[in-house]
């Protein structure tokens, strides 16, 4: 395979400034840097270059994978990153190595203008090179991105089951949306730590936020009902909308001596009264 | 050889696991805390398992058992102070324990034992 030439990277080296120009000109004229800051981009445009230089001085290797490589994958990474923050897309974020091809290969075909075959295989290593680290910068993004895809939906399953304190020694669950097996699972884990935080007697779970109770979803209940019972804990369900009544008789599920109620304030109503607490109206 | 203590207060025995369970240990306790209660004829028993965060299906039949057997023997059984993580561990080996009461902590657990004992 061949190299590139000391003669090419001493006209990177050269012409930095001006290739640095017209890189960030034809960055901008793509779009590619909406969202980011213009001392930003400048910033690491120059750092790229720097290192790219550096790592090609240091001869040898093409293979980005070599260590002499190592300062510009990581400069790479980091930049994927923060674009993928921002919101960027995929391409947007590999313009940013595609944009340097044009102004690279201008400079290229001015060095070389006397030697035709010396020009195309210095442009074909030249691409190559670049190419590779743009697919390492996709593949960067790409991680990024679903890193914050993972934080979004682990956030909205803390979100979405917050434990209430109704009273002293009752808390309360609403629920809201589909019940599958990961989320009852945090739910029951938020649940029973804070009945052993707070020491609560009772708890209510109000399953009015749940559009549909089928089997499995019920059999999900009765876990997290039993799990409160071996803990000490009492729990009463509530929230039982006609049709899923109607639905829980029809698939002939046993709520095995389950305490289910209606609505909410039953529930508390309940509760206050287990707790020997009485309400009155005062006048 | 190593014992889990059976306590006793009054008519009611005291058991306190303090160390991670293993199937020695519990059969144990099992035949020990039988003895103890044909000896002292014990009205009720306590368990307290808020230090125990280690269960599996063995040391879950065990506290079924101990429940069972202390029920036939005229005492009544309440488990004390389980800990979330074995809570969810029992409910997904399929072991509810039916029939075993429970309570948060220490001292509901003796309220409730008495309630029991004086319904008895």
């Amino acid at each position: 395979m061949a190299t590139l030439h000391a003669t090419t990277v001493q006209a990177l080296q050269s012409n930095k400034l001006s290739l640095l120009t017209t890189w960030i000109e034809s960055l901008e004229a793509s779009g590619a840097t909406r969202n980011v800051k213009e001392a930003d981009l400048k910033q690491q445009a120059n750092d790229f270059l720097n290192t790219l230089i550096a790592a090609l001085e240091q001869g040898g290797s093409q293979n980005v994978n070599h260590e002499n490589w190592a300062e510009t994958r990581v400069l790479l990474e980091k930049l994927s990153h923060s674009r993928a923050l921002v919101g960027q897309d995929s391409q947007q974020t590999a313009s940013f190595i595609f944009a340097l091809k044009g102004p690279l290969f201008a400079l290229l075909q001015r060095e070389y203008a006397e030697q035709p075959a010396q020009l195309a295989e210095q442009l074909w290593e030249i691409s190559e090179l670049l190419d590779a680290l743009g697919m390492h910068t996709i593949r960067t993004f790409q991680k990024s991105r679903e890193l914050v895809i993972k934080r979004q939906q682990e956030e909205l399953l803390e979100l979405s089951t917050p434990v209430v304190k109704l009273w002293d020694g009752v808390l309360a669950l609403p629920m809201i949306g589909t019940l599958d097996s990961q989320r009852t699972q945090v739910v029951m884990e938020s649940l029973l730590q804070r009945i052993v935080d707070t020491g609560a007697e009772i708890a209510i779970i109000d399953i009015t936020g749940v559009p549909t109770v089928d089997t499995l979803v019920a059999q999900h209940l009765l876990k997290t009902v039993t799990a409160i019972r071996l803990m000490g804990a009492d729990c009463i369900i509530s929230g039982v909308r006609p049709q899923i009544a109607q639905t829980i008789v029809h698939l002939g599920l046993d709520l095995q001596g389950v305490v289910t109620k209606a609505n909410l304030a039953d529930a508390l109503a309940l509760s206050l009264k287990r707790l020997g607490v009485t309400v009155t109206k005062a006048v | 050889m190593e014992r889990i203590p059976i306590l006793q207060m009054g008519e009611f025995l005291l058991v306190t696991i303090q160390v991670d369970m293993h199937d020695q240990l519990a059969l144990t306790l099992q035949d020990d805390l039988s003895e103890r209660i044909n000896r002292t004829s014990a009205r009720g028993v306590l368990i307290d398992i808020s230090a125990l965060d280690m269960v599996d299906s063995f040391i879950g039949r065990m506290i079924g058992t101990i429940s069972g057997l202390s029920r036939i023997m005229d005492a009544q059984t309440v488990l004390v102070g389980m800990q979330p993580a074995v809570a969810i561990t029992l409910v997904e080996l399929g072991m509810t324990l039916p029939g075993v009461a429970t309570a948060l902590n220490v001292e509901r657990g003796m309220k409730l034992l008495r309630e029991r004992v004086e319904n008895s």
